[in-house]
Formats: C-alpha cells, sequence, structure tokens
C-alpha cells in the first residue's frame, strides 16, 4: 500500500513539476524588456527538451566515442588498439556474421509476410479483414522479454523418458524425427534463425498495417481496368498494386532494418548470447555489464553506430516519404 | 437472398483460407503458454498443453499459478512498472510538445539544422549513450549526496531523452497540418506564445499526443535495458522480474507463463482498446528502437 502511495505522489510531482518548469521558464522571461521576451520566446519552449538531448543523447555519444580509444576503467588512451583486438578476434567476426544474417534474413521475411497478410486481408470483408489483422497484429503490444519466453516454450527440449511439452519437439517426433535442443544447435547457425523467427512475429503485424493502409489508397479504376481486361488475381496484385505501394514496402524494409542492426533483448533473454547467438548490441551489453570493460564495450557500440549510420539517409527518405504518404 | 450473393461475392474462399493458417500460426505459440498458465502445477510439468486444449472438460483449469506470481513479487513490480511507465509516457509528451511549438511556429536562428539532427538522432541505438549517463549519475550522486540511479525519477528522464527525437519530429509534423491563420488570430488578441501553446495548440494537437502516448507507454512498459539499468533490483520492473524466472530454470514454465500473463495484461487492454490512434501514430512514422 505504501507503494503504491509513493508511486502515485511520484508520479503528481513529477508530472507537476514539468508544468511549473514552463510556467518558471515563461515567467522568467517576462520580467525582460518586451522586444526581447517576443524575440526570445522560443528559448522557453526549446530548452528543456534540447537540455535532455544534448545531457542524455549527444553529449554521452560522443563520450562513448572517445571512451572507445581507452583501456578497460578509461583511464589511460590506447590507441585503436580496442577495435584492432576485436577485429582480430575470431569470436567477435562471427557475431558480425550474426548481424549480418540478421540483416539479410529478418526484414525481407518480415516485409514478404506483411505485404502477403495484407494483401490476402484485403479481400475477405471488412469484419473477417479487421479481426485477422488485430490477431497478426497483437505481438506488437508484446514485449520482447514476454516474446521470448513465449516462443522458449514453443521451442522446449526435455530430456528423453520425460513427456514433451514444446511444440515443435512434439511435431517433429510426429514426423519422425528425434527431438532436439534447438536453441543450443548452432550448427548453420540454426539457433539464430529460431530467434529471428521470434522477431518476425513480432514485426509482421507492423508491415501489414502500413502495407495495408497503401494498398487502400491503390485507385479503384487502376484495378477495375486490369480486370475488364481479364487479369486475374495474382496479376492484379504483381502488375498493378505491388508497382504502386513499393514505396511503402521500401520504408517498412528499412524501419525494420534499423530495428534488426539494434536486436538486443531478444538474445539477451533467449540465450544469454550463448551458443554463438550473440550480435552487437548484446556483445556491450556482456562486455559492460558482466566484464566492465569500459573500453571495449564503447569500441563495440561505436562499431554499431558506423554500421548504422547510412541508415541515417535512408531514414530521412522514409520520413520524406511518410510525410507525403498522410 | 441479395444479401447472401452479395457475401460470396465479398468472402474470397482461397484468401479466407490462407488468412486463417496464417493467425492460427499466429496464435498458437501464445496460446500454449496461456493455457499452460491455467493447468496445475502438477499436470503442466508432466503432459503437454495441448493435451488440455483438446480435452478442455476433462482437465482441472486452476488461476493457482497466478496467484502464486502475484504474491511472489509480480504485485510489486506492476507497481513498479506502473510508477515508471506513466510519467516516462507524460513528461517527454509535454517537453516535446512545447518543443515541436517551437519548431513549428516560432523563428530561431539554425532551426533546420537542429530539426535534422534530431531526425538523424531517431536511428542511433540507446546503447550508445548509456554507460556515458550512468556514470553521470554515479558521479553526480557521490558529489552532492542524492540518489539517482535506482529511482524511477531516473528511469523517466533517460526514458523522456530517447523519445524527444521522435516525439517532436511526429508532434511537428501533425502540428504542421493546424491552420496558422488561427495563431495570428491569437496573437492579434493579445495573446502571448505562453497562452496560445497551452490553451490552443495543445488541446487541438490531441490526436497527435494519443497517437504518440500510446506508442510511448507501450515502448516504456515493455523495455527492458533502460529499467535495467536505471531502476534495477530494489524497484524491479515486470520485464527484469520475468527475465530472472525465465533464467532460474527450475521455477517450471507455469509460474513462468502466469507471469508473463500479468505484463501483458495491461499492455493487451490498451492495444486492443486504442487500436485506431496506435494505427494512425505507426503510419506516422511511431516506431524507434
Amino acid at each position: 500500500m505504501g507503494d503504491i502511495l509513493f508511486g502515485l505522489s511520484a508520479i503528481v510531482i513529477g508530472i507537476a513539476a514539468s508544468y511549473g518548469l514552463y510556467w518558471l521558464l515563461n515567467f522568467l522571461l517576462t520580467l525582460l524588456p518586451e522586444r526581447i521576451h517576443e524575440r526570445f520566446s522560443w528559448f522557453s519552449f526549446l530548452t528543456p527538451a534540447a537540455v535532455l538531448v544534448i545531457l542524455v543523447l549527444i553529449m554521452p555519444l560522443i563520450q562513448t566515442v572517445a571512451w572507445s580509444f581507452m583501456d578497460d576503467g578509461v583511464k589511460k588512451w590506447v590507441g585503436f588498439k580496442n577495435y584492432v583486438d576485436l577485429f582480430t578476434d575470431t569470436r567477435f567476426l562471427g557475431i558480425l556474421l550474426n548481424n549480418f544474417l540478421w540483416v539479410l534474413v529478418v526484414p525481407a521475411i518480415t516485409v514478404a509476410f506483411g505485404t502477403a497478410a495484407a494483401a490476402l486481408s484485403n479481400q475477405v470483408g471488412p469484419k473477417l479483414e479487421s479481426i485477422f489483422k488485430s490477431l497478426i497484429f497483437m505481438p506488437m503490444a508484446i514485449s520482447f522479454v514476454a516474446a521470448s519466453t513465449i516462443w522458449s516454450y514453443f521451442y522446449a527440449y526435455v530430456p528423453p523418458g520425460r513427456p514433451e511439452i514444446g511444440l515443435l519437439n512434439a511435431l517433429v517426433k510426429l514426423f519422425g524425427g528425434p527431438a532436439q535442443p534447438w536453441i543450443t544447435m548452432d550448427q548453420g547457425r540454426l539457433n539464430s534463425f529460431l530467434l529471428m523467427a521470434v522477431v518476425v512475429w513480432l514485426q509482421v503485424g507492423y508491415a501489414m498495417v502500413v502495407i495495408s493502409s497503401a494498398i487502400k489508397a491503390v485507385p479503384e479504376e487502376t484495378i477495375e481496368a486490369a480486370q475488364l481486361d481479364g487479369a486475374n488475381p495474382w496479376q492484379i496484385f504483381a502488375g498493378i498494386i505491388l508497382p504502386q505501394v513499393w514505396g511503402t514496402v521500401m520504408s517498412v524494409f528499412v524501419t525494420v532494418l534499423i530495428l534488426v542492426m539494434k536486436i538486443f533483448d531478444i538474445v539477451l533473454a533467449m540465450t544469454r548470447g550463448n551458443f554463438n547467438t550473440s550480435v552487437l548490441a548484446f556483445e556491450w551489453y556482456k562486455q559492460f555489464f558482466e566484464n566492465s570493460n569500459v573500453g571495449p564495450a564503447s569500441a563495440v557500440v561505436t562499431i554499431l553506430v558506423i554500421l548504422i549510420m547510412p541508415l541515417m539517409w535512408l531514414q530521412i527518405q522514409t520520413a520524406r516519404q511518410q510525410e507525403a504518404l498522410r | 437472398m441479395k444479401k447472401i450473393t452479395h457475401f460470396l461475392k465479398n468472402l474470397n474462399l482461397g484468401s479466407t483460407i490462407g488468412m486463417l493458417i496464417l493467425v492460427l500460426i499466429w496464435l498458437t505459440p501464445t496460446l500454449g503458454l496461456l493455457i499452460t498458465s491455467l493447468r496445475p502445477s502438477s499436470l503442466a510439468e508432466v503432459s503437454p498443453w495441448w493435451e488440455a486444449l483438446f480435452n478442455p472438460l476433462s482437465t482441472v483449469w486452476t488461476l493457482d499459478a497466478y496467484q502464486n506470481s502475484l504474491s511472489s513479487g509480480m504485485l510489486n513490480s506492476l507497481i513498479n512498472t506502473i510508477a515508471v511507465t506513466v510519467p516516462a509516457t507524460i513528461l517527454p509528451l509535454i517537453i516535446a510538445a512545447n518543443a515541436a511549438y517551437a519548431f513549428t511556429f516560432l523563428n530561431f536562428k539554425g532551426k533546420e539544422i537542429y530539426f535534422a539532427i534530431l531526425v538523424a538522432l531517431m536511428v542511433i541505438p540507446l546503447q550508445s549513450s548509456l554507460i556515458p549517463v550512468l556514470r553521470g549519475m554515479v558521479w553526480f550522486q557521490r558529489t552532492f549526496d542524492i540518489p539517482l540511479t535506482g529511482t524511477y525519477a531516473s528511469a523517466w528522464v533517460v526514458h523522456s531523452a530517447f523519445a524527444m527525437p521522435l516525439a517532436i519530429y511526429i508532434l511537428r509534423n501533425y502540428m504542421m497540418t493546424l491552420p496558422r491563420e488561427l495563431i495570428e488570430a491569437a496573437k492579434v488578441d493579445g495573446a502571448s506564445n505562453y497562452q496560445i501553446f497551452w490553451q490552443l495548440i495543445l488541446p487541438m494537437s490531441i490526436p497527435a499526443l494519443a497517437s504518440f502516448a500510446i506508442f510511448q507507454f507501450l515502448w516504456v512498459w515493455n523495455d527492458y535495458l533502460i529499467a535495467f539499468v536505471f531502476v534495477g533490483e530494489q524497484k524491479a520492473v515486470m520485464t527484469y522480474q520475468l527475465l530472472r524466472l525465465l533464467g532460474q530454470y527450475g521455477q517450471g514454465w507455469r509460474d513462468v507463463a502466469a507471469g508473463s500473463f500479468i505484463s501483458l495484461i495491461i499492455p493487451l487492454l490498451v492495444f486492443f482498446g486504442l487500436q485506431r490512434f496506435f494505427v494512425r501514430g505507426l503510419l506516422a512514422g511511431s516506431v524507434k528502437g
């Protein structure tokens, strides 16, 4: 009970304080002469946001890049040592390979499933459509940790002799195969692909919803004209609809791509980076929270930032496209 | 008769079957965990969940696992999660709406450049700033003897900061669509920018504020990393608690399952209740990592 009261009062105070802050900033400005007040009123609107962004995002980012050239305890400069160490370590090269596989597989499959679901749901009538879409979209509300729980159970393995509880193994047995400890099997990076399935499951709903709204915006006349020419549904989809929504499909692809580059929670929850499933963002976590190596951890995350940089440009393109969409 | 033919015309059988299969695949893993959470512990570990699904009448259903889970820490985590999430949703909204007003309606030097920086910051992974922020807080609390890490407030600040680029971007895009004449008219009437913002622009921006609020709410509720780093063990949020349960293998699947569903109830309610706003937010570009 005390906890609830404390939480509630913390909430109220926090919110009142933020309103008070803007009131105070504005009040301080009104003390200035009228002309200056008018010219600098942007100051009271922008300052809190600017302070937050500079203090919590920009300065720490610069600090991280600087620390990536320092030793474990950030006491002395070591030049490029952290980077050289990383790129000569076969384990780290394996991590880069994992990240590469994630980027290669997840956005493409997510967009393909999302497009298929959007196209199919467009033809089942409005009532069924909204039910189907809600159910596929639902994982968007689920945390990565809860999703990992759900899927760990799906992949669960029990030692032979005890009743099977994991659905995947039960299905494999049904078709005559032996039960496998799936999550620990890194032959051909099999377990990484099993983790990727979870992210696809989480993100297809997003792809479907965005692409579906683009499909609905395709002008009726273009479809009707094709129907009159005797085109079948598949021809209409591939020849008429898909080209018109291609821009949206690509923007979803980029968004999922950016998300996948930073993938972290799934790996943490499902394997803790073991069995060769680690990725860059997880390696950062391991270096810092398990080994307290600030320098190497900073180097890992700097590499991640550098790899994401080119996507900034794509992000701006996406932003423009979405602005045009609305 | 007309109704039936209309219905048949709308119903494209192939598409319906395709969608049904997809939905079935999408729901099965969740259904498995849900059923497990509702079975007595004596059964959950020895017989597969689909046995209960196929014989729903002959199995025992119970809420024991939920009771256990709530009394062994999940209820506290629920409260902690709410205390982290609600302010971490409202604070960035107020701060970002103010900034978006400046970016939309006021003139200052370098406006375009600052906005471009914000858009670029949207893709930066949050891992890139966490260590310096954590170390800065530790330094601050040592120097001034004010506790920061391990409190809700530190999570509010960090969540607010990471929400800034996207929130400002979305709110500014929305405010751009508001009629400028209204603001001009209010200015002629002698209203200050402060009054115009709180009394005119903020109420008019409610659709965009709602979209972003739902989005941010789900994001903070489901976040693990920031809660782990800045709030930590003493006020463990639900994702933290759940991960701990998942790690302790001896606990058994049933308790993990119940814990998962307790953590899912509120986001799912928010999600299904306010799906329209959420979708609108997604279409406006509300995605972050």
